[in-house]
């Protein structure tokens, strides 16, 4: 793999060519937040943009954009993170998100995000949508008042079988809804049902039966934030792999 | 829809879901809508599942999934038309048909639906009935063609009594007029011989003919003004069998109907360029993609494929020359502006929802299936043709140092003669204004909603070209009676209700845009207000995935810079602790209802 140059906020740092640039200014020490991005591995979604900084002079989401030699990037500026700052502000107004309600609470990325971009309250006025939940399949059931409409149950999660799609996006623009395909929800195993309900980086997909089985006071954020583990993560990604 | 029906229509495609959108709107012209049952039949028929189908079909608003009326209406809802009488042509269409917006009326005869721009906002108010257009309308007239369709007769029927040929440029005239006001040197003052110069072309290397194409400094006609040698270079370039190129004639910039126009009068010169950029790149597969909305266009330009088929411009060893295979299919859209897009246009050629990618990588590196594909606008192609019969010189002859050529532009508006201008680059702003008879201009939209607003008085100087207004072929007039800000709240709408959802920014950002512009509009707005949508619109701007929500805040953005007084004046200074766009007696409403359903007693 070749090597490339980039500037990170007036930084010069080495990275490997093709890598996400999300990834690189992780590694690098400085937190950007992220939603609906899964990890390099299974693809970059682009659909959230909290991650949003300024490259070669223009503002890009960093989970979109593969590292290239000479980029100069701009990810701890007033600017970039009064953008990502509003963008989570929005998520907060278009949904309900009710956290001390919430099966998801101290597991939420969400929440977490909102925890680290200083988010007291939406500039944004709430707009307090009315919802209907569906719980028509047996494992798991959709809380759409706190859909993000990430995409990654929509791109990641397939009948084992068929490879066809369990979630979808109906109608476009405001409108999206979150669907489930009752008939293929069914099919899914337990082990598939909880990868989704972890896939979910909100509390819209819930599995039946189970809530509230791990402890408040145990959860993800509550032991470590999604900072420390998203900079924990990105050193990872830095050991030499074994070739 | 019966099984023995689906079966034959699904019979005339390939089984591939790229085609999934052809079949869906065959679907809806046969039933009026998807049925649930359609909708099941064709998940198994391309081994998806059913939601995967309604994903498609709900993004698309051509296509609906309730049960319509025995006749569709489109009513093309625009600042141009409610310039021009939309509220009364509205209105007596609800009158006469017996329904209103979005319903179905009670005899089952009619569903009446709003779209946006139709591509005739020289000709408006203007309607589609069954997809055929009825342009510049007015009460009496609604009420005469809703009493013979009342009569049995079909939209077909009543605009075209004689019978003319559906594939016949006369059909097309019939129907709507092409308004050529002013032509030029590239487009329309001389029929295009393709043959001759198409077989010139061979006989040359593709290097040589990108190169040709690179010195014309040719930039794409369609909104982000890429060069078009460099496009197809890397595209020649790029790694993969097979090769596709794309005409997009979505044209759903709203103000915008030159590629209409191009389409009906010149549509050999348009196929002629996309010939030019297979014969450059290597491609094998075209597709022409059109807009529902031009569904009229449809028979007419298939004959003239057809016509090129069986004159050897188009199929396999094209001329004779051994190895130029070349086909062209048209796919047709469904309604969705974002498809304009070049990456949505391809997911939509694919059969999906019209989502923009992700970017990298490029759609000439990975469109189309992941070939290398080469995505043009009508005028674009229109222009490579003339390139190459009259040569780089001609073309740089014309325009400015760095604005070769000329351009088409569709004028609407305070204007005396509305229509198709093909203007060189380099001439002023006020020289245009005078050119197409604009009546007492005070703003003039450039290159649609997602373009720049323009003051008369302040921009008169301003120079059409790449460095100043890149004019992507829209140009729309007010005069100073002209409500500013309620045409801004029109154009937020618009992409309100165009955005695809997919990123954050765009799908909510918008929405709290359109809602901080009606505070002004009602005069509810405070001081603060106008730097917070400044704010706002920046945010969007930023953090958008794709063009719309890139541009969609421009024309905020601009009319307060160039007509700063219009938002002073529905500006009032905060007073007290109440915001003045809090309404009490709205934020008690609930109380009551509230109280009688969870205190019964
Ligand atoms: C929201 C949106 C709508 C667009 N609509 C159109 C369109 O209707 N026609 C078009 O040619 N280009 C449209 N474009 C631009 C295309 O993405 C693309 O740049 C163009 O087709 C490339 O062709 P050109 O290089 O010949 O201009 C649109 C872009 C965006 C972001």
């Amino acid at each position: 793999m070749s090597q490339v140059r980039l500037t990170i906020d007036g930084k010069e740092v080495e990275a490997e060519m093709g890598e996400a640039l999300v990834d690189v200014i992780r590694r690098n020490g400085t937190y950007v937040p992220t939603l609906c991005y899964p990890g390099k591995e299974q693809g970059c979604l682009g659909t959230c943009r909290v991650c949003t900084c300024k490259v070669n002079g223009n503002f890009a989401a960093s989970c979109t954009l593969p590292v290239s030699d000479g980029m100069v990037v701009e990810a701890d500026t007033k600017e970039g993170k009064n953008i990502r700052k509003a963008i989570v502000e929005m998520l907060f107004t278009e949904g309900k998100h009710n956290c001390p309600s919430c099966e998801k609470s101290g597991r939420c990325d969400l929440q977490g995000v909102g925890y680290e971009v200083d988010m007291m309250v939406s500039r944004f006025p709430y707009r307090f949508p009315v919802t209907e939940i569906d719980d028509q399949s047996e494992k798991i059931w959709l809380e759409r008042d706190r859909c993000i409409f990430c995409q990654r149950c929509v791109n990641l999660v397939k009948d084992e079988e068929t490879g066809k799609k369990i979630f979808n996006i109906s109608n476009r623009g405001g409108k999206s809804r979150i669907e489930i395909d009752v008939e293929l929800a069914n099919r899914m195993s337990e082990e598939q049902a909880l990868e989704a309900m972890e896939l979910c980086p909100v509390g819209c997909i819930l599995r039946k039966k189970v809530g509230f089985n791990h402890p408040i006071g145990q959860r993800k954020y509550e032991v470590k934030s999604i900072r420390e583990r998203a900079l924990e993560d990105a050193q990872a990604t830095a050991e030499p792999s074994v070739s | 829809m019966k099984d023995s029906i689906l079966r034959s229509i699904l019979a005339e495609y390939p089984k591939d879901r790229a085609y999934l959108i052809d079949i869906l709107v065959r679907v809806q012209e046969g039933d009026g809508h998807i049925s649930d049952q359609s909708v099941q039949a064709l998940a198994e028929y391309f081994c998806i599942s059913p939601l995967d189908v309604k994903e498609t079909i709900s993004f698309y608003h051509f296509l609906h999934q309730q049960p319509t009326g025995k006749h569709i209406i489109y009513v093309a809802d625009t600042v141009i038309a409610r310039m021009n009488g939309y509220d009364a042509v509205l209105a007596a269409l609800e009158q006469e048909t017996g329904c209103a917006l979005e319903e179905t009326s009670a005899d089952g005869l009619f569903s009446l639906f709003e779209t946006a721009c139709i591509g005739l906002s020289d000709q408006e108010p203007a309607i589609l009935i069954d997809m055929i257009p009825f342009t510049q309308l007015t009460p009496a007239k609604v009420k005469s063609v809703i009493a013979e369709i009342r009569n049995g007769k079909t939209a077909e029927q009543i605009t075209n009594p004689q019978g003319i040929d559906k594939t016949s440029l006369g059909y097309i005239e019939n129907l709507v007029k092409s308004n050529i006001q002013e032509c030029g040197p590239v487009f329309f003052s001389n029929k295009i011989k393709t043959e001759q110069i198409l077989g010139e072309v061979c006989s040359r290397s593709p290097d040589d003919v990108i190169s040709e194409l690179t010195n014309s400094q040719l930039r794409g006609r369609g909104g982000a003004g890429f060069m078009t040698g460099l496009k197809w270079d890397i595209c020649r370039r790029a790694e993969g069998e097979e090769k596709v190129i794309i005409c997009n004639a979505d044209e759903g910039e709203p103000g915008t109907f030159k590629d209409r126009v191009l389409l009906t009068k010149a549509p050999e010169q348009v196929i002629l360029g996309m010939l030019i950029a297979s014969y450059s790149v290597g491609a094998t597969e075209g597709i022409l993609y059109l807009r529902y909305e031009y569904n009229y266009l449809h028979c007419y330009l298939e004959n003239i494929l057809s016509d090129m088929r069986t004159q050897n411009l188009l199929g396999k060893n094209i001329l004779g020359k051994k190895g130029f295979d070349f086909d062209i299919r048209v796919h047709l859209g469904a309604g969705a502006y974002i498809c304009g897009d070049e990456s949505a246009l391809i997911e939509s050629c694919e059969g999906k929802r019209g989502t923009p990618r992700v970017k990298p990588p490029f759609p000439v590196q990975k469109g189309y299936k992941g070939k290398p594909t080469i995505v043009n606008n009508v005028e674009t192609f229109a222009n490579v043709g003339r390139i190459s019969e009259k040569g780089v010189k001609f073309y740089l002859s014309l325009g400015t140092a760095n604005s070769s050529g000329t351009r088409l532009i569709s004028v609407s508006g305070d204007v005396r003669q509305p229509g198709i201008y093909e203007i060189e680059w380099g001439i002023t702003l006020d020289e245009v204004l005078e050119k197409v008879g604009a009546v007492d201009p005070k703003a003039v939209q450039i290159s649609g909603p997602s373009g720049e607003c323009v003051s008369a008085k302040l921009d008169g100087k301003r120079v059409f070209s790449y460095q100043d207004l890149s004019c992507n072929g829209s140009l729309m007039v007010f005069n100073s009676q002209r409500d500013i800000l309620d045409i801004v709240r029109h154009y937020m709408q618009f992409f309100v209700n165009e955005s695809c959802g997919i990123c954050v920014p765009c799908r909510v950002g918008n929405v709290e845009l359109l809602k901080k512009i009606q505070l002004f509009v009602d005069g509810k707005a405070v001081e603060n207000d106008i730097e917070e949508i400044i704010s706002w619109s920046k945010i969007v701007r930023s953090g958008s995935r794709c063009g719309l929500g890139t541009t969609s805040p421009k024309s905020i953005m601009q009319t307060i810079d160039r007509f700063p007084e219009i938002y002073r004046s529905k500006t009032a200074k905060q007073e007290g602790p109440l915001l003045r766009s809090f309404s009490l007696d709205e934020a008690l409403e609930g109380y009551e209802k509230a109280k009688r359903e969870l205190m019964p007693n």
